[in-house]
């Protein structure tokens, strides 16, 4: 199992190395300035130039990737252009916001998802798998930026039962665990929810329906063993699987959804994204990136030992 | 319930008195609070120089710090001009057009207890202008000299008085200053002597880290705590030098929201009381449910900014004379933009100082505009074909591409063929300072990037000089006209304030009358608010006032 892990962590590096590359170059081959946020179209060359080499971007582009790589290494993904304040402190304050949206997410989504599929895999083809099935299509249909709005319609606007946006109350500067704060959180975790919601009961629908229908699952009702003892094997046998597709799902949600997070104001890592995007700032633009990336790569590593650890075949593979 | 014994009555009545007098203090100091969701993604930079343009300027500007000219927002009628501010007085030197000396307001201290005088200014004109002093922040550099484009150096005379120098003689100076903000020089200093950092730039750094978030101003509005990205609350300074200016509101919370249906949501659900931009099609929703809107002529312009390098075909004047004659603007305002713009007859409107007399009238014509197509050499089976290059969104933008697909129906029936080239909102942002004859043009003759107009060189010069065309400035079509050269540098070269103006208002009556843009419209800044707020003057600026709001 440790030479497994230390294999899979090696096969990370250039992963992460290239995922670097080109989210710098990304940046940097879109049209227009990259001080469009700090240098208004009417200021003089003189001023121009100044502030590019203030900002470093008057350097050759493997001179900057390098400066950039190398500080990065060190912790330092450098100031934002728009805000002046350090990229990092900016990433990992939106990606904290993100992570307790995710996690209330993928609550929410997980449990709903897990518990209609294996209901609709259980009943397969009656009215039950049918209703539930409808509930799995719907949340991987609707669009959920309009669902966030139709729920602040009803919940917020309607019958004023939760804020329409932000992350907590007036006076609050960090996030906290109390009904306060949680208000904030209901509509855009259930927005956020649906989809993995859907996927994950499509998915754990049809491992159940599977599973129940091999041999061995009949050789375990032909000895006697009680349905709750066949549905640990179900469970047991789908979870790999069922656990590489959830991972998958925190791993997007992680990445934060730029529409759900600017529907709510919700100062996650989607709405930083969005903010970077459109005041073209550089280097929280290629730090949030980065970071994103690096969560999903840290992500999928961590699912790929986890699913090594449960299921012992696919470390042989 | 009637009670009978006396002691028990006397004691409940004590009881109630103490009661009373208990809460009564309370309920007098009840705090008003007033919310407001902007349209800004983030929290505009609060270090002094804001970021995003004038919304910067209206919530983390105009809010915590004062310039040493600043703008009349009193008024609902008349356009907003300069006033005084920490300056009580200036002039320029009689001798040297160069040099001008401000008078500063005695008596005015920072949110830190210090004084603001001739240091301070000079501490702050540095900031921006001396690389190598130590508050030097290349990152106020951009969004502030540039709209002070000629300002040099600053030099102390006495405690009260500061010199001032430009590079050139230019009388827009006392306007262009309104956009230099005066922060706390002991403020700064406090944080740049604790800071960390490998060298003199790094702790400068650090430093203005730490003060844009424990900022000091000597504004109306004094910082109370500040989270990135999620809310800046701002409490009232009771010592402000303006006593007509202290606010009335108690606390005042700022808060960022991009997309206009949650704000608007925002303020259906009462969690703000004021939002700025509401979702267009939410404005009879929210006039129905009782909230107040308010809008009002901005100093802002929707164009199409022409080209006239050769083989342009808007060098012909009866084809720009054409074009500005076929837009149904009272359509566009009342059909698409659902009444939320003022039709444009020029930069400026009648009643603004810079108006003047054009003799061309800007309105809706269109067999005139047809007439003058024809004299052109155009007709229903020989259209002229024009490429206009514009985006999808923007800063300003309003809504530029169902605008520009109105002026492609409307122009159609003058004998134009309009092609659009759309881009991304930066880079066609980047593409102005480029001008017409770059690739990055992709063959269109017009631009359409909308402006400010609060300043004489933002509305006019930019455009009109022929000096100002690209890589220096924004005449991104290259317009070179001898008599706008001439009006432009008597314009610069007049200081008194009214034959400046005279001046401006001939410059702008010739750019009219030679139709040099096509006007379309300008924005009118809509807001709506709970019908808790009063006391709100919306002024024909894209600033405001908050100092005037209550809440009932």
């Amino acid at each position: 199992m440790l030479a497994y892990t230390a294999r899979r962590i090696v096969y990370v590096i250039p992963i992460v190395i290239s995922v670097a590359l080109v989210c710098f170059l990304l940046v940097h081959i879109t049209p227009g300035d990259p001080l469009v946020a700090v240098l208004p179209a009417d200021a003089s060359q003189e001023l121009a130039a100044q502030l590019r080499a203030a900002y470093g971007f008057d350097r050759p582009l493997p001179v900057q990737f390098g400066l950039w790589l190398m500080r990065a290494l060190h912790g330092d993904l450098g100031n934002s252009i728009a805000t002046g304040r350090p990229v990092l402190a900016e990433v990992m304050r939106a990606v904290g916001n993100t992570v307790t949206l995710a996690i209330a997410a993928a609550i929410i989504g997980f449990t709903m998802g897990i518990l209609l599929g294996l209901i609709a895999g259980y009943f397969r083809e009656t009215w039950i798998d049918k209703v539930a099935t409808s509930f799995a299509i719907a949340g991987v249909s609707v669009p959920h930026y309009w669902l966030g709005m139709l729920l602040v319609i009803i919940f917020s606007v309607q019958l004023n039962w939760l804020p329409a946006v932000g992350a907590g109350p007036n006076g609050s500067n960090s996030w906290a665990w109390d009904w306060a704060h949680l208000q904030y959180l209901v509509l855009p975790a259930i927005t956020t929810s649906v989809i993995p919601m859907g996927i994950v009961t499509r998915t754990v629908r049809a491992l159940t329906g599977d599973i129940l229908s091999q041999d061995f699952v009949e050789a375990l009702r032909a000895k006697g063993l009680h349905e709750r003892g066949v549905f640990r094997h179900v469970i047991k046998n789908a979870a790999p699987t069922a656990l590489a597709v959830m991972g998958l799902q925190l791993g997007y949600m992680l990445g934060g959804s730029i529409l759900i997070e600017t529907v709510f104001s919700w100062p996650g890592s989607g709405f930083l994204l969005n903010s970077a995007i459109f005041q073209r700032d550089l280097p929280l633009l290629q730090g949030t990136i980065l970071i994103l990336a690096l969560f999903f790569v840290v992500l999928n590593l961590l699912v790929d030992i986890a699913q090594a650890a449960i299921d012992p075949r696919i470390k042989r593979g | 319930m009637l009670i009978k014994n006396n002691k028990t009555r006397a004691a409940l009545i004590a009881l109630l008195a103490l009661g009373s007098a208990a809460a009564w203090p309370r309920v007098a100091a009840a705090e008003t609070v007033l919310r407001i969701g902007m349209t800004a993604a983030d929290i505009p930079r609060t270090l002094g120089q804001p970021d995003q343009g004038f919304e910067g300027n209206r919530f983390t500007g105009l809010t915590m710090y004062d310039a040493l000219t600043g703008w009349d927002l009193s008024s609902a009628d008349k356009p907003s001009t300069v006033i005084p501010g920490l300056a009580t007085e200036w002039k320029v030197d009689d001798a040297d057009k160069t040099k001008w000396v401000f008078k500063l307001r005695p008596g005015v201290t920072f949110h830190d207890g210090t004084p603001f005088n001739a240091d301070a200014v000079v501490w702050n004109v540095e900031k921006v202008l001396k690389q190598d002093a130590p508050q030097f922040d290349a990152s106020q550099v951009g969004v502030t000299a540039s709209r002070m484009p000629t300002l040099a150096s600053a030099k102390k005379i006495d405690d009260m008085t500061v010199e001032l120098t430009t590079k050139e003689p230019d009388s827009f100076l006392p306007i262009n200053l309104t956009n230099l903000f005066m922060a706390s020089p002991a403020k700064w200093q406090h944080f740049y002597d604790k800071a960390e950092g490998a060298d003199a730039k790094a702790k400068s750094q650090a430093a203005w880290t730490a003060f844009a978030k424990d900022a000091a101003g000597t504004g109306p509005w004094k910082m109370a705590s500040f989270t990135p990205r999620e809310r800046l609350e701002l409490v009232k300074n009771a010592n402000y030098w303006d006593k007509a200016r202290v606010p009335k509101v108690d606390k005042m919370v700022l808060l960022p929201m991009p997309e206009a249906n949650a704000r608007t949501a925002a303020l259906l659900s009462g969690q703000v009381d004021w939002v700025e931009a509401p979702a267009p099609d939410a404005l009879p929703e929210l006039k129905q449910r009782g909230f107040k809107l308010y809008a009002n002529e901005q100093p802002h312009v929707w164009p199409w900014q022409f080209s006239r390098i050769e083989g342009s075909p808007w060098n012909d004047i009866r084809v720009r004379k054409a074009a500005n004659l076929c837009v149904d603007r009272e359509g566009l305002k009342d059909g698409l933009l659902a009444g939320l713009m003022v039709p444009a007859t020029g930069t400026f409107e009648p009643g603004h100082p810079w108006r003047g007399k054009p003799t061309f009238e800007i309105k809706y014509d269109k067999a005139a505009a047809q007439k003058l197509m024809q004299e052109a050499g155009f007709g229903p089976s020989k259209k002229l074909t024009v490429k206009i290059q514009t985006s999808a969104s923007g800063s300003g933008q309003m809504q530029p591409l169902p605008m520009n697909e109105y002026l492609q129906q409307a122009l159609a029936e003058c004998y134009f063929d309009v092609k659009l080239d759309v881009i991304e909102w930066n880079t066609l942002f980047t593409n102005w300072r480029r001008g017409a004859k770059d690739p990055s043009a992709n063959g269109s003759n017009a631009t359409n990037v909308t402006y400010a107009a609060m300043d004489p060189f933002f509305a006019l010069v930019r455009f009109l000089q022929s000096g100002m065309a690209p890589p220096v400035s924004n005449n991104w079509g290259f317009i070179n006209e001898p008599k706008f050269d001439e009006l432009v540098k008597k314009a610069r070269q007049t200081f008194d304030p009214a034959a400046r103006d005279a001046a401006l208002a001939e410059l702008h009556a010739a750019s009219v009358d030679d139709a040099a843009f096509l006007y379309v419209a300008h924005d009118v800044g809509p807001r709506a608010m709970s019908p808790k707020v009063t006391g709100v003057v919306q002024p024909k600026s894209w600033f405001i006032d908050f100092s005037l709001v209550s809440m009932k």
